[in-house]
């Protein structure tokens, strides 16, 4: 292995480091890169320390304000951090690994922050710069592999790179649509010495430039649109939420009373309770969301990708709609499933503050009146079973105690869309989920980022046993740092999503999702030393929410629900908007 | 209808470009027929010109795709518009002495040149559009072809008002720029066949 220098001895001594309060103060690329995250705002770190970050771990106990977080995996990181910035307006949450296998444990957790949007930075140690390519120990290519899931990526070939890349790196991941930022930073570069200046300027690159403006002409038509319509149908993503335009949507929607549905992104972006809303469109949405889109003259899709869970069979989706119209930040999701006649490349909130103006008010009675007809002929339910608890019992006990203050942070399958259906968001960025790459084991580590960047809110991650079992490891370090977090789970001993699916698209043929070996919950909870309580009767879960939101410090609800629970509406696979098939 | 799209493409001059590139392009289910890439007059910049191979729509959902990298400074699909596009032709011809006259003749048509000779072979260059190469590789089939290496397209619009000038380049990161995809010129509507208004 090629090493230019034994790098060991700079770890212990300190570098020579001017005190005399000259802007330019001689330190390590470590310290460098600890004092920019500092400078960019940041306060936590989730992180794992490795051979190739250590220079990083030697200097982090130097800089307090920095509160580090031992995860015991490196995805949980990655998780964690996307929680951690999903859930806190402009934050951008940061991880460390390692290189090697540290660096590619990641990957999934960027996949999912990259899928949905969120602003992540992600800084791996790397092999010494003279030892990358020739396959060293721990040495993984970290560009190569997380090319795809990433918004972009750098890797720091010298020292005075590193605060100008931070600040750059930041920026791409915050501006724009936000996404996720790999820094692959090499060991030796960690304890190289330079004068550090944190660059003043804003970053300005020629090859990223700022969104563009929305064009007056093309709201003034959007308003006209609007003014004409005989069936408007306004549809939100999390662009609505990104942005903050969720006032904007609310007053479009009460001034020209357009019906407001959304994705499962777009969840909580729209009060569930407002006399304008519908509730989720799609795949698993609302049959009369379903109905108002399929029906509408006039559908208006803002800050949203318009993806296959949202329109089902393409052909399906929207068949009378004579003026589509697409706002989005991002140019290449126009026309990438669906082609708008009017189309709009701009921040939401930009874009709709400069539509508001411009848009008459009005009232399609008789539309209303047909929307209304929907909501009472296809509300969303479920059925009752003697003798089993119903998820959705869980919920509205859990929205009966937090009403609008609590986040939830859900998994991925069931769990995720009854949380999605069956809590009554009043409020934005109180739903979040892996929307985008569907990760299951996502909810229990990002929900550890959302309770420490919303310390003064309860906060419940709600799993399925699947789910959680897949980033379990975490409980330590909920435990270690005492995340209060309340943990749901909606155990069915099963994955109880591909079970439905197989139940009714493949043949009922029962295969790999029973998983007939779950934990006691309690004992886990014991073995961990967190507090643990479970039941499968309906008259334990008030009582037993009772008792986790007094208690200060994480707690794990195990519910033990019917096995027999589906998710309803659905839209059989292939199948077309109105092919929604209702609980029964 | 020729299914190749022409895309040039101004991209900072920095390691890994032509990576992110490729791999943009092969993650949205994309092939490449030709890339070709070199640095232009100012060093920070390269220029790639990428033949991919898609139809007029797919072809706008690359360019945007490709606009989206942060090393891609602006990207135009030049298909259709008025341009020089050529690329060069290294041929390795099995030629004994017998053959050559013959070959030498095909290779004056063409104005080609013989640029390495050996007792039984020699290597022609031609530069020109694809098709004009294409031809002349059919042509010399039957002569016995020993080696081919084609550079791929490169191209520049024509005329004084075409193509971006680097000193014209907003360097800000503040005016919207980057991507130039004629905007909207697919049929809108949730099928294709309805006419779009804006």
């Amino acid at each position: 292995m090629i090493e230019a220098k034994p790098l060991t001895a700079a770890a212990s001594a300190p570098p020579p480091e001017s005190r005399d309060g000259s802007a330019a103060r001689r330190l390590t690329g470590a310290q460098i890169c600890l004092e920019s995250l500092i400078r960019e705002g940041v306060d936590t770190i989730f992180g794992y320390p490795g051979g190739a970050n250590l220079f990083i771990y030697r200097w982090l106990p130097s800089y307090p304000q920095l509160r580090h977080i031992l995860v015991r995996h490196e995805q949980g990181a990655a998780h964690a951090a996307d929680g951690y910035a999903r859930s806190r307006r402009d934050a951008v949450g940061v991880c460390f690994a390692t290189s090697g296998p540290g660096a590619l444990n990641l990957v999934t957790g960027l996949g999912t922050a990259y899928a949905d949007s969120v602003p992540v930075v992600a800084i791996t140690g790397q092999v010494p710069v003279a030892a990358i390519g020739t396959d060293s120990f721990q040495e993984s290519d970290v560009i190569g592999s997380t090319m795809s899931v990433v918004k972009h990526s750098y890797l720091v070939t010298r020292v005075e790179d590193i605060a100008p890349t931070i600040k750059e790196a930041f920026h791409v991941a915050r501006s724009g649509r936000p996404g996720p930022v790999v820094i692959d930073f090499p060991k030796d570069l960690q304890a190289a010495v330079t004068e550090f200046n944190y660059p003043e300027e804003p970053v300005r690159l020629r090859s990223y430039p700022a969104p563009p403006a929305p064009d007056p002409a093309k709201l003034a038509r959007i308003a006209e649109l609007i003014k004409q319509a005989k069936r408007p149908v306004m549809l939100i993503g999390r662009g609505v939420l990104i942005s903050g335009a969720e006032e904007e949507v609310l007053e479009l929607a009460h001034k020209a009373h357009i019906p407001v549905g959304w994705t499962l992104l777009g969840t909580g972006a729209f009060p569930v309770q407002d006399p304008m809303a519908l509730q989720m469109v799609g795949f698993m949405g609302a049959g009369y969301t379903n109905k108002a889109v399929c029906d509408a003259d006039v559908l208006m899709m803002v800050g949203m990708r318009c993806d296959d869970r949202v329109t089902t069979r393409l052909d399906s989706f929207a068949p009378r709609v004579e003026h589509l119209i697409h706002i989005d930040i991002d140019p290449a999701e126009i026309g990438k499933s669906v082609v708008p006649h009017v189309s709009v490349v701009a921040d939401a909130k930009t874009a709709l503050g400069q539509l508001l103006p411009m848009v008459e008010p009005k009232r399609e009675h008789e539309w209303l009146t047909q929307i209304d007809q929907w909501k009472e002929e296809h509300p969303v339910r479920y059925v009752k079973r003697e003798g089993f608890l119903q998820p959705q019992e869980v919920l509205e006990e859990m929205y009966a105690r937090c009403h609008d203050e609590a986040i939830v942070v859900a998994d991925v399958g069931n769990n995720q869309i009854w949380s999605a259906l069956w809590f009554n968001y009043a409020k934005p960025g109180r739903f979040l989920n892996s929307g985008g790459m569907g990760t299951m084991g996502y909810a229990f580590p990002a929900s550890m980022g959302v309770k420490l960047s919303n310390p003064d809110r309860t906060v419940f991650c709600v799993t399925g046993d699947g789910g959680f079992l897949m980033n379990v490891q975490e409980m330590a370090t909920m435990v270690e740092n005492q995340i209060d977090v309340k943990v749901i789970i909606l155990n069915n001993n099963s994955l109880g999503m591909v079970r439905q699916f197989q139940d009714d698209f493949y043949d009922g043929v029962q295969s790999a999702v029973q998983l007939s070996c779950t934990p006691d919950y309690v004992k886990l909870g014991e073995a961990f030393g967190m507090k643990a309580l479970r039941t499968d009767r309906r008259e334990d879960v008030a009582p037993m929410l009772d008792e986790a939101l007094a208690h200060r410090g994480p707690v794990l609800l195990a519910f033990d629900i019917d096995p027999r629970a589906n998710v309803y509406p659905i839209v059989p696979l292939g199948k077309g908007m109105l092919d929604f098939v209702e609980a029964s | 209808m020729n299914p190749s799209r022409l895309l040039s493409v101004l991209v900072e001059n920095r390691p890994g470009v032509l990576n992110r590139v490729a791999s943009m392009i092969r993650r949205r289910g994309f092939n490449i027929d030709s890339l070709s890439v070199g640095p232009t007059e100012d060093e920070t910049v390269s220029r790639m010109t990428i033949a991919v191979h898609v139809g007029r729509q797919q072809a706008e959902q690359a360019t945007k795709q490709l606009s989206k990298l942060i090393d891609v400074i602006t990207i135009d699909d030049i298909t259709e518009a008025r341009k020089v596009s050529h690329e060069l032709l290294l041929i390795r011809m099995h030629a004994p002495p017998d053959q050559r006259s013959e070959i030498l003749d095909v290779v004056a048509v063409f104005l080609g040149r013989i640029v390495d000779i050996a007792s039984s072979s020699m290597i022609i260059e031609i530069t020109g559009t694809t098709e004009k190469v294409d031809n002349f590789v059919d042509l010399m089939r039957p002569y016995g072809i020993k080696e081919v290496a084609r550079s791929g397209a490169v191209a520049l619009v024509r005329g004084d008002q075409a193509g971006i000038s680097l000193g014209d380049l907003d360097l800000t990161g503040e005016a919207p720029g980057g991507l130039r995809v004629g905007a909207g010129t697919a049929g809108a509507g949730i099928t294709a066949d309805t006419t779009g208004d804006i």
